[in-house]
């Protein structure tokens, strides 16, 4: 079969109006009559619920927190892209389309670029009016910051808690249609299946998390809006509870998996430091644009940081890429960290860990500079290492913490399954294979406001699908494998805790699949994950019942699900015979130790189709094309 | 590697809402001091599970205090002796060896118990449903600088934003009163130029919500604030008082006024 992506032709700044012109629309009396089921209420899932509503549709949304309030979009620190050009430095569409473009590595569609770029102007807009609190300037006019690989000041920021912030705003549009009536919420709820009538995503099975109950909803079309797969690594930057389970129920039902190599290890999080740790702590990317990033000259120099002598220093990133410095892109970042600890330069009790300091700033800008920037991030930071940052550097390494890979998706956000929409972190599109910082809130945003609210409506005006009945047969065969499974997990009566073997795997998947891959470590890890599939379903011991609020089986039920998956991450990561982004090969490098993309064979999306849990998934490619933004060596010297 | 502690836990059991519950005693040894108190429990739970034992069931998720889903009482306060701290970022290097710690959940008629630790917090979804938004739809917005608003102000509307819903407030109160989490949210709002069409409504209407849920009145204690941890001010509450008196009256004047044409 040939993937469709759908995306427009012609002139590249009139595709998205010309494409949204013809799509079909829904009379606003008729809009009422239809039921669209929203999987997750982060940024993407609260954006496209509440405009969906606004617009008249009746919403069913479904999180597994108590609020919604409380999706992990919340943690977001630094800040959201838009091209708004308030600081008069040069910026426009047609630069945040070409860095993002290039940014992602030549791996993304420049149709979905571009129109992401358009409409980021518009999400500022919205965000003010429902509240946001952006930082602003005494004039009353909105701040800006610079984040990494971009030459202008576009990041717009609420202190270190962007994310959180914008999350309240589009929280509080959702809770508006609440009180209207408009949209239906359930709490405590874990989607475990997706049902599939005559082709198409009519509904969910989901479990109550209080009760253990098993439900079923459906409705004309099911928007996933469920994050991002991160937690495959078990320490990442994630929330505890995010995980892949929506998006790879989903795959096994039809739906192809994009990309799922692409994963973004972010360079500034705080070190790994006890085999009890349960989760890394990302430090925003905001604090390369002051703090300075350096290791010893010499293998083993075990001094106190201040004791080492500035000739005794080494600040590779300023010495390897003289034009941007310390804002090099994520990817870029974070494998010269790891090449540094690698040589033996790295510091801290694990060696494990670089510097980041911001003596000069505190020097140059003042203390209280430093502190009306960072404040709240130096306090975190202080908070959990015991350690003071304006005295000493802070020691910082890379963590997993957002994946560009995701269900394939159209131009119209909608996966291969008709009725399936993808939003957000979940889906697979504006990325490439490596995100820039501070697009993620952009990117969730929009395809919550701006774009679901136009493609949905035309699926439902030119699909025309028919209400489907909960006690239809195929809804009683998506509960029933479901029951089964759970059924399955409850009685294995093993002697491991979900916890002890998603440690396992995520040390396995960060060695291999990390920030450096090889063949041989690829086919090692596709041979170990399916050994440790096996032990897992033999093995396992959940302690409970089913039929009550149970954490350990919502946790087993996760890395059941992250098991299957993590194979076809490594699948994907062996199939791209290149390095790219966040993707790093070791054989294909250049000889000073940078990324060797390989555009002649390797210029594609890959779209994987599931076949089985134990047969080998079938490889879709979708070629991609740049007309606007050549492809070139991507250069930060 | 640094220190590590031995503790005696006693932390509270239930098995569901309707169960009387009991505190239970677990003694801890060898716990690094460099883990959060979060992952204290997660070695608690991992025991607990290798013995067959139902683990102690806490809520957490982003374990870096901003999702606001964890919390719970330890030794009477909520989220712990740290100031500005929630418990998952709470970190065992505060305790000394060979103390006792009791853990409780949040005691509020609003916040039924759910199992051990946890309770439901859906009440604070109400409130923030009645009224707790600007009624702006996706498409409305003007551009973004359209309206200035001075830094001052924006940084006070951050302040009171800052509120992460984790129901602290509450659990500190001898009245289990939700003023600071209403206050915080109508003062966010109201800080605004965006917010100010529907202020007054808002306050009348979100205060309401907050009796109707079963929270208690604010009685002046101030331990809300000393137990919120993003140190949000009582000052909110007095801002909400005033609007809630204000919009009262006003409700009075626009009484009989409709929509119609």
């Amino acid at each position: 079969m040939t993937l469709e992506s759908r995306c427009p032709t012609g002139p590249i700044e009139t595709r998205w109006t010309r494409h949204k012109g013809a799509l079909k629309l829904i009379g606003p009396i008729n809009r009422k009559k239809y039921d669209v089921i929203v999987i997750g209420s982060g940024l993407a899932g609260a954006s496209a619920a509440a405009t969906l509503a606004e617009q008249g549709y009746k919403v069913k949304v479904f999180c597994f927190h108590d609020s919604p309030r409380r999706a992990h979009s919340v943690a977001a620190q630094g800040g959201i892209n838009a091209a708004k050009n308030y600081q008069n430095d040069g910026d426009s569409v047609f630069r945040l389309f070409y860095d993002t473009v290039k940014g992602g590595d030549f791996r993304a569609r420049e149709s979905n670029v571009h129109r992401l770029a358009e409409v980021s102007a518009n999400i500022i807009d919205q965000a003010v009016a429902q509240g946001v609190p952006f930082a602003r300037e005494y004039g009353g006019t909105l701040a800006n910051r610079t984040f990494g690989g971009v030459l202008v000041s576009r990041t717009f920021y609420a202190r270190g808690q962007t994310g959180q912030q914008l999350l309240l705003g589009a929280y509080a549009s959702l809770m508006r249609q609440v009180d209207l009536g408009k949209v239906t919420l359930f709490p405590y709820r874990d989607m475990l299946e997706l049902v599939i009538e005559g082709g198409a995503a009519r509904g969910i099975v989901c479990r109550d998390l209080l009760t253990g109950k098993l439900e079923v909803h459906t409705g004309h079309t099911v928007l996933m809006c469920t994050g991002g797969y991160s937690n495959v690594f078990y320490l990442s930057t994630n929330a505890m509870k995010s995980n892949v389970t929506a998006t790879w129920r989903a795959h096994r039902q039809g739906a192809f998996f994009a990309n799922p190599c692409y994963t973004q290890i972010h360079p500034t999080c705080i070190p790994e430091h006890g085999d009890w740790q349960s989760k890394l702590t990302l430090m925003s990317e905001s604090l390369r644009n002051s703090g300075r990033v350096w290791v010893p000259k010499k293998a083993g120099d075990n001094r106190p940081p201040n004791q080492i002598p500035d000739d005794e220093r080494d600040y590779y990133l300023e010495r390897r890429y003289p034009t941007f410095g310390n804002m090099v892109p994520r990817d870029v970042a974070s494998r010269n960290a790891k090449y540094v600890c690698d040589e033996g330069r790295g510091v801290g009790a694990t060696g494990r860990a670089v510097y980041l300091d911001f003596r000069d700033a505190i020097r140059n800008e003042g203390r209280a500079s430093v502190e009306g920037r960072y404040g709240n991030l130096f306090d975190m930071y202080a908070n959990i290492t015991g350690e003071d940052p304006y005295e000493v550097p802070m020691r910082i390494y890379p963590a997993p913490h957002y994946t560009m890979g995701g269900l394939w998706v159209d131009y119209n956000l909608m996966s291969n399954l008709p009725g399936l929409f993808v939003l957000g972190e979940a889906n697979f599109s504006d990325h490439g294979s490596n995100r820039l910082g501070a697009s993620a809130l952009m990117q969730g945003l929009a395809d919550g406001y701006f774009i679901a609210p136009y493609t949905v409506p035309d699926y439902l005006a030119t699909a025309k699908p028919a209400p489907l009945s909960p006690d239809a047969p195929v809804c009683k065969e998506a509960v029933a494998r479901v029951k089964q499974r759970i059924d399955g997990m409850m009685a294995i009566g093993g002697k491991r805790s979900p916890d002890s073997f998603h440690r396992d795997l995520g040390l396995l998947m960060l060695d291999k699949v990390g920030m450096s891959r090889t063949a041989e470590g690829l086919r090692e890890t596709i041979e170990r994950v399916r050994g440790m599939r096996k032990e897992f379903w033999e093995d396992l011991r959940i302690v409970g019942s089913a039929e009550s609020a149970n954490a350990e089986l919502e946790k087993a039920l996760r890395i059941a699900d992250f098991m299957e998956f993590a194979e076809l991450m490594a699948r994907d990561a062996l199939a791209r015979e290149e390095s790219c982004g966040g993707h790093f090969r070791e054989e294909y490098q250049t000889e000073d130790g940078e990324a060797l993309r390989v555009d002649a064979t390797q210029q594609h999306v890959s779209a994987w189709e599931f076949t089985g849990t134990d047969s080998e998934p079938v490889l879709h490619k979708e070629p991609l094309e740049f007309e606007y933004v050549k492809p070139s060596t991507r250069s930060y010297k | 590697m640094g220190r590590t502690l031995s503790l005696t836990l006693e932390i509270w059991r239930q098995k569901g809402p309707n169960d009387a519950g009991k505190l239970e005693r677990y003694p801890m040894e060898n716990v690094p001091d460099e883990a959060s108190f979060l992952e204290m429990l997660d070695i608690l739970n991992e025991r607990l599970v290798s013995e067959g034992k139902e683990p102690v069931t806490f809520e957490h998720d982003c374990r870096e205090g901003i999702c606001g889903s964890c919390g719970f009482m330890i030794n009477g306060q909520a989220h712990g002796p740290k100031k500005g701290t929630t418990v998952c970022q709470l970190h065992m290097r505060t305790f000394e060896s060979g103390q006792t710690l009791v853990l409780e959940p949040w005691r509020a008629k609003a916040f039924p118990v759910v199992k051990d630790l946890m309770v439901d917090r859906r009440s604070f979804d109400r409130i923030q449903a009645a009224g707790g938004y600007n009624s702006v739809n996706c498409g409305n917005a003007p551009d973004a600088n359209a309206m200035p608003v001075g830094r001052d102000q924006a940084l006070a509307a951050f302040d009171a934003a800052t509120c992460i819903g984790c129901g602290a407030c509450v659990a500190s109160c001898k009245n289990a009163s939700a003023s600071l989490f209403t206050g915080a949210k109508i003062g966010h709002l109201a800080m605004l130029p965006q917010g100010e069409p529907e202020r007054l409504r808002r306050a009348v209407r979100m205060v309401e919500q907050m009796d109707a849920e079963g929270f208690g009145a604010c009685s002046n204690t101030l331990e809300c604030e000393a137990a919120c941890p993003k140190e949000i001010s009582v000052r909110w509450i007095q801002l909400m008082n005033r609007d809630f008196l204000k919009g009262s009256m006003a409700n009075d004047l626009t009484a009989g006024t409709t929509d119609s044409d």
